[in-house]
């Protein structure tokens, strides 16, 4: 699995992808996020998970480094950290993981959802 | 085009209620008629906002329930869903109803009934509204609130207490509404200490899971003056749509559908920040009372706080915000909130607000959807 960011023809980067660009036009391309770091926008530690959710659950808004990339907007990820100990600003990356939730309960248990994805786990300096 | 006016309010007791979806709805829709003192049989339009009785209870087909519960039979029947704005989307669609001269009479009724599930049951059925991709993470809309007072907090170096002084606030305006589920004042140390929910924000930062529904009675004004002499009139009404995906936005803390709705309600009323003397905001977390604060103009970016510190937003300030006790206090079923809301900006404009009432001509309500994924914003004023 990768963790695709689609462009669009006006220079903006998104993630996740859309059928159409907030340009009204279809992706001209795709980067792959999992090879990046990321910096920590904001995050918190969620205490009242829904059926199938780790408990605790740390969760963080990221901004990527496409240092290679030149984009006009920034490109951000919401996902699951490997452990709350964590604070804004912190450089962090992307580890692949199975399953980020159980998928046979909660209200879309059998439903096409994708349940594997990302966690960003903090950079030690 | 002749002005939309309001001419009956109701709403029932919010909290747990033993009654289910089918009995909410109709005991308020029956009391909206009184109120209204309106005759079932001159009901033309009905709508119904509800996000989820299919998922809270299995029942569909709402509309068409309350339809006949009520005898309004055959009028138009329409279930409006927008999540938890379902109840701002009701009003525009009951005011689309009445300006476009399609009906004469339009009762809007919205409830919901979700206290019989656990908290985490309820919580996946308001975070299914999320993308895949942000589902599966485990997110829900408290955690979008802790992820955004968070940043909110350290960029514009506000003091955690304001949050809670929102709160503190709400509570105390809740003890004077007989409809609201708390009816109980918290003090500040209560809340700066009761559990963490989504770090940094706890329990008493968060809107409690209620039963309840509420209605409004709408037709066009020359109709409205052979019914009652005290009547509100909405004279504007706008909704704006904000990215499905949260991270997307570009500065977290601006919620551009209450940007985008407000502008359009100001332009419609020919009415600024400057003239609204009470306004009922989406508080299901605190944090939201900041961010529409800024988003309407009622104060700076990153400057709502300071208004809460200096105590302008109390009942006795220059903009009373959430008499009603708001979704805080009040209670928040998801799609009765929006109506509620208009129920109270109603007896505000038109006196009837008993030990709540303020000094208001013009009041403004702001329904949220998501987290400030649709928004609605409504203004009112008395009829003349």
């Amino acid at each position: 699995m990768t963790m695709e960011a689609f462009v669009y023809a006006d220079g903006s980067v998104g993630f996740p992808g859309h059928h159409l660009g907030l340009d009204g036009e279809e992706p001209v391309d795709t980067i792959n996020l999992s090879e990046y770091t990321a910096t920590v926008v904001t995050w918190t530690t969620s205490t009242a998970t829904p059926p199938g959710v780790r408990q605790p659950n740390h969760l963080a808004i990221v901004e990527f480094d496409l240092e290679d990339h030149e984009v006009d907007t920034p490109v951000r990820a919401l996902g699951q950290l490997t452990t709350g100990d964590v604070e804004s600003g912190d450089s962090v990356r992307p580890v692949y993981v199975d399953e980020l939730r159980d998928p046979t309960v909660g209200i879309k248990a059998g439903s096409e959802q994708e349940w594997d994805g990302y966690r960003f786990e903090p950079i030690s300096d | 085009m002749e002005r939309v006016a309001i001419i009956g309010a109701s709403m029932t007791q919010f909290g747990q209620r033993e009654a289910w979806i089918r009995d909410l709805i109709a005991e308020a829709g029956k009391a909206c008629l009184e109120d209204a003192g309106v005759d079932s049989s001159a009901v033309e339009h009905l709508y119904v906002s509800n996000m989820s009785s299919g998922e809270f209870e299995g029942q569909g087909g709402i509309m068409n329930m309350l339809a006949h519960d009520l005898g309004v039979l055959p009028a138009y029947s329409q279930r409006v869903d927008q999540t938890s704005s379902s109840g701002g989307a009701g009003i525009y669609a009951a005011w689309q109803s009445i300006a476009s001269g399609a009906s004469e009479m339009t009762l809007l009724v919205g409830g919901e009934k979700m206290t019989h599930k656990t908290t985490g049951e309820a919580t996946d059925i308001i975070a299914s509204i999320t993308h895949p991709d942000e589902y599966k993470h485990g997110v829900t809309l408290p955690s979008f609130a802790g992820m955004t007072a968070r940043h909110y907090l350290e960029r514009f170096d506000a003091p955690r207490e304001s949050l809670g002084k929102v709160a503190v606030k709400n509570h105390k305006n809740g003890v004077d509404n007989p409809h609201a589920q708390f009816r109980k004042e918290v003090d500040l140390e209560t809340v700066l200490e009761s559990p963490i929910v989504a770090d940094p924000l706890r329990l008493y930062d968060f809107c409690p899971i209620t039963d309840g529904s509420a209605a409004l009675m709408f037709c066009p004004e020359s109709v409205a003056r052979e019914y009652t002499d005290d009547y509100a009139v909405v004279s504007g009404v706008a909704g704006a749509t904000d990215t499905h995906v949260v991270h997307e936005r570009p500065d977290p803390t601006v919620m551009n559908g209450v940007v985008e709705s407000g502008k359009g309600a100001y332009e419609m009323s020919g009415h600024g920040p400057e003239d609204v003397d009470v306004a009922e905001l989406h508080d299901m977390f605190t944090i939201l009372e900041f961010l529409q604060m800024e988003g309407l103009g009622f104060a700076g970016h990153g400057e709502a706080w300071k208004r809460v510190e200096a105590g302008d937003t109390e009942r006795t300030g220059p903009l009373p915000i959430n008499t009603s006790g708001g979704l805080k206090s009040k209670g928040h079923p998801l799609g009765a909130s929006g109506v509620a809301q208009g129920v109270e900006i109603y007896e505000q404009v038109v006196g009837e607000a008993g030990p709540r009432q303020v000094d208001a001509d013009v009041g403004l309500c702001c329904n949220v959807g998501g987290f400030g994924n649709c928004v609605i914003t409504t203004i009112m004023e008395a009829g003349q």
